[in-house]
């Protein structure tokens, strides 16, 4: 199964207790792999603990902002309007903006830094070794919360085994290895990385590269990191995560206010529920994952179900999904809000194939007929946002909750609605191994609806309570659903430093950033006074790690999976645009913003375009190893790139640019890279 | 295997097995997409943006007005802000333009300003022009004036 950060935080735990428990497969990913895995890696790799320290709160705190890798103009715009109005009324502030090109935060930068792409790993190492060489480590915050590891190196791009990229690399296999170091150590494996070293690989100035190392250095200056895509969307995204934090470790710029590297979320709730129920394939609630027996055991005994009921094996990620597809190795396949066959990398080569392979079956639950849709075996109409009761959590940790407000049309139900009543067609006896029901023989001849949903706990709550506010699950199941849900995930986290607080209370508020603790939120983790979860006077405490310390890593340099050519000369870098979400199933069905922004376009420099003989609005055919894709080139507009790199779109379903992308990934969070392949630029005829 | 059996029975039980059904109907589906992901057509041309200068009627009074004339090469950065220098309140005599609405003269407490409040500064952010294309499927959207007069007409 492929779901999303679309899902409702109850519809993403159906689904994934429904697949892990009911059906025992751990084959259910969220589109979130293609969004955030990165962040979530680095999270659990430096800290042991997923989301962020800080908040939303932290914007009027900071003396600085530092984007890597994120058109937060663009693509966080409501975020974007609260940075630009504390820039630009508290005069001293600062923002920094590094991308592979220019785009609309380059409006209000001080300071801009336009690298060739990869070379983040550098510069984040040159700002490192500049804050030890110039003695600005806050040794007193190193010595007490931080431990120094040497990261595993020469880890592959996540491609299939058989890739001769693959084949080359050392540590494919074990790409998340690390072992142990010291400060000095750390010291010696940074000297190489010199500013003129970042300025060869990167092309920033190396006196830019100082001016940024001296915003993170100086002890006086709160510093905001902030990132999206750019960064999690990188072959070697864990590291650039992990990188980001050891500046702020090095430094003791954290977990305070105004001082807070901080993963921007793309998704209503890719924390809420991709993240924080675990609707990945390796994960369950609460930072809990399927390898280990005692998480395991902690949700059979939370669901009432057998020992052993839920499987250990990791299941298949978002890019393995497809190629399992295409191999015939999954043939029964149900995405629920989201349109994949858009946004996935390699389309032709790998989604597409696996998509319309005669052996599978396709099922796609959504509420408009997207080129997903149109690739399925059967759709299913799907209710949307209001048409029922949900919960999202977002990037600050807030989880917020609505009322259905309005009847989905025609025979349109919810996802939710979907995966219960589906429920009910299977028994235990036809779904379950006899060594299970053997041991457990009171389970036999149950419904996967009776043994998962009609539990005790999720049909716990009347649906009387609904009378004010009715909604079409509840109506449909006798019992008020969402509430039963909530609350039964809800105990994973309790007293685990994810505590949400009661079902009810999220209806009276606007939200609560968990954990949520005798009422209240925490707004700053890990930072005694903020956080009840540090022990009284450890003044800071890293309490994902058994030991209270973060990680700082050493990690390199190392090129990226595929680098432009004789015969491709572009990087090739996709994205989005501010009119169009996503894969503009939705909003290019607006008429103001289709004809605010009506088709994806390639973005090029003039001159590169002037030697191809091409000007703007020349039709085009855009290549790569994999595919290609026709288009119409704009040399202006609000994104200016460099030479021998150019930008398209992927919100359009006329130009599916994934025709094109590689699908390689970051080989520990296994997230595409979207923004990094190699491709030509030829005039259409 | 045996999940995907099952799977495949109880959609066939349930009269939806329709292998491409998808397919087959594209004629009759509101897709944005009327060809198959494997075939390409010429994208079309770029348009320039409706420069007329007359006023789009809103779909509903808080949405943020379409601007009705283009903006290609205008500078809204920390330095200067092209679209201020006629629609700022004390520009708008001159320029004849619309008054920046009084909702950005408040910043985030509710504290009214002298002038337009920065979180309001980049006006791109939410205010677009236009162009000519067509949309590309149906909007069935009606604003609330004649949702009321339909109400009223079935009394």
């Amino acid at each position: 199964m492929f779901g999303s950060g679309q899902w409702t935080v109850w519809e993403g735990y159906a689904a994934s207790k429904l697949y892990k428990a009911g059906f025992r497969s751990n084959n259910i990913d969220p589109n979130a792999r293609h969004c955030m895995a990165s962040a979530v890696a680095g999270f659990i790799r430096t800290f042991g603990i997923d989301e962020p320290m800080g908040c939303y709160d932290d914007f009027e705190h900071a003396d600085a902002f530092v984007l890597w890798g994120s058109n937060m103009a663009e693509m966080h715009p409501i975020l974007w309007t609260r940075l630009t109005d504390r820039r630009l009324s508290a005069p001293e502030t600062q923002v920094v903006v590094l991308s592979t090109y220019h785009h609309r935060c380059y409006d209000l930068a001080d300071i801009e830094m336009t690298f060739t792409p990869q070379s983040d790993l550098a510069i984040l190492n040159a700002i490192a070794r500049h804050i030890i060489k110039t003695g600005r480590v806050n040794r007193d915050f190193v010595d007490k919360h931080v431990n120094f590891k040497r990261g595993n190196t020469d880890i592959g791009y996540g491609l299939r085994p058989e890739h001769p990229l693959e084949q080359q690399a050392a540590n494919a296999g074990a790409a998340g290895g690390a072992s142990d170091m010291t400060l000095d150590e750390f010291e010696a494996f940074l000297d190489p990385y010199t500013f003129e070293y970042a300025e060869e690989l990167s092309g920033v100035p190396a006196r830019r590269i100082e001016a940024l190392a001296e915003i993170y250095a100086d002890p006086d200056k709160k510093v905001m990191s902030l990132w999206t895509m750019g960064v999690n969307q990188h072959t070697r995204g864990v590291w650039v995560n992990n990188m980001i934090y050891n500046i702020h470790l090095l430094t003791g710029k954290i977990a305070e206010p105004g001082n807070s590297p901080f993963s921007l979320t793309g998704q209503p709730s890719a924390c809420g529920t991709a993240r924080e129920v675990g609707t990945f394939a390796h994960r369950l609630p609460a930072d809990l994952v399927v390898a280990n027996p005692e998480h395991r055991k902690v949700a059979e005994d939370i669901w009432k179900l057998p020992e052993g009921t839920v499987p250990g094996w990791v299941g298949a990620h978002a890019v393995l999904q497809n190629r399992k597809l295409k191999d015939g190795e999954i043939n029964a396949y149900w995405i629920q809000v989201n349109n994949n066959l858009q946004a996935a990398p390699n389309l032709l080569e790998e989604t597409y194939p696996g998509y319309r392979n005669p052996d599978n079956f396709i099922v796609v639950s959504d509420a408009y007929p997207t080129v997903t849709a149109q690739a399925a075996d059967l759709v299913l109409p799907t209710a949307m946002w209001v048409e029922k009761e949900g919960a999202y959590g977002n990037a600050e940790r807030r989880t917020q909750f609505w009322h259905q407000l309005v009847n989905a049309p025609g025979e349109a139900k919810s996802d939710l609605w979907q995966l219960m009543e589906f429920s009910k067609r299977f028994t235990t006896d036809e779904v379950w191994p006899a060594e299970i029901l053997d041991a457990a023989p009171d389970y036999r001849g149950k419904t996967l609806f009776e043994v998962l949903f009609a539990n005790g706990n999720v049909d716990a709550y009347d649906i009387a309570e609904t009378e004010a506010h009715p909604n079409h699950e509840s109506e449909a199941f006798g019992f008020y659903v969402q509430k039963g849900l909530f609350e039964e995930y809800a105990r994973f986290g309790r007293d685990h430093g994810h505590d949400l607080a009661d079902f009810d209370t999220y209806h009276q508020v606007r939200g609560l950033r968990w954990p949520v603790v005798n009422g209240q939120e925490t707004k700053w983790r890990y930072r005694e006074g903020y956080d009840p979860y540090v022990t009284p006077g450890a003044g800071v405490e890293f309490y994902g790690k058994p030991d209270g310390r973060a990680n700082i890593f050493a990690l390199p340099y190392e090129p990226p999976a595929e680098s432009p050519d004789e015969e491709f000369p572009f990087w090739l870098v996709t994205g989005r645009v501010l009119e169009h979400w996503h894969s503009g199933s939705m909003t290019d069905r607006v008429p103001e913003l289709h004809k605010a922004y009506p088709n994806a376009m390639v973005y090029m420099h003039p001159e590169d375009a002037a030697e191809l003989g091409l000007h703007r609005g020349s039709e085009v055919r855009l290549t790569s190893r994999r595919g290609d894709m026709l288009t119409r080139v704009e040399t202006r507009g609000r994104n200016k790139v460099p030479r021998g790199l150019i930008f398209v779109p992927w919100f359009d379903a006329n130009q599916l640019i994934n025709k094109l992308t590689l699908d390689a990934t970051d080989p520990i969070s296994k997230q595409t890279d979207f923004k990094k392949c190699a491709c030509k630029v030829e005039a259409a005829t | 295997m045996r999940l995907s059996r099952t799977f495949l029975h109880i959609a066939a039980a349930c009269g939806l097995l329709a292998a491409g059904v998808a397919m087959a109907q594209q004629s009759t589906i509101s897709t944005l997409r009327p060809t198959a992901p494997t075939d390409d057509r010429s994208p079309p041309p770029m348009r320039p943006a409706i420069d007329t200068d007359l006023r789009e009627v809103r779909n509903y009074p808080e949405q943020p007005p379409v601007i009705p004339h283009d903006i290609e090469g205008y500078e809204v950065s920390a330095n200067y802000n092209k679209c201020l220098s006629c629609h700022a309140r004390a520009a708008t005599g001159q320029s004849q333009a619309p008054m920046v609405s009084v909702t950005h003269y408040i910043d985030r407490h509710q504290q009214v300003l002298a002038q337009v409040s920065p979180r309001r500064y980049f006006c791109t952010q939410c205010h677009v022009s236009q162009t000519d294309d067509e949309p590309l499927v149906t909007n069935t959207f009606i604003d609330i004036d004649t949702l009321i007069g339909m109400s009223q007409d079935s009394e």
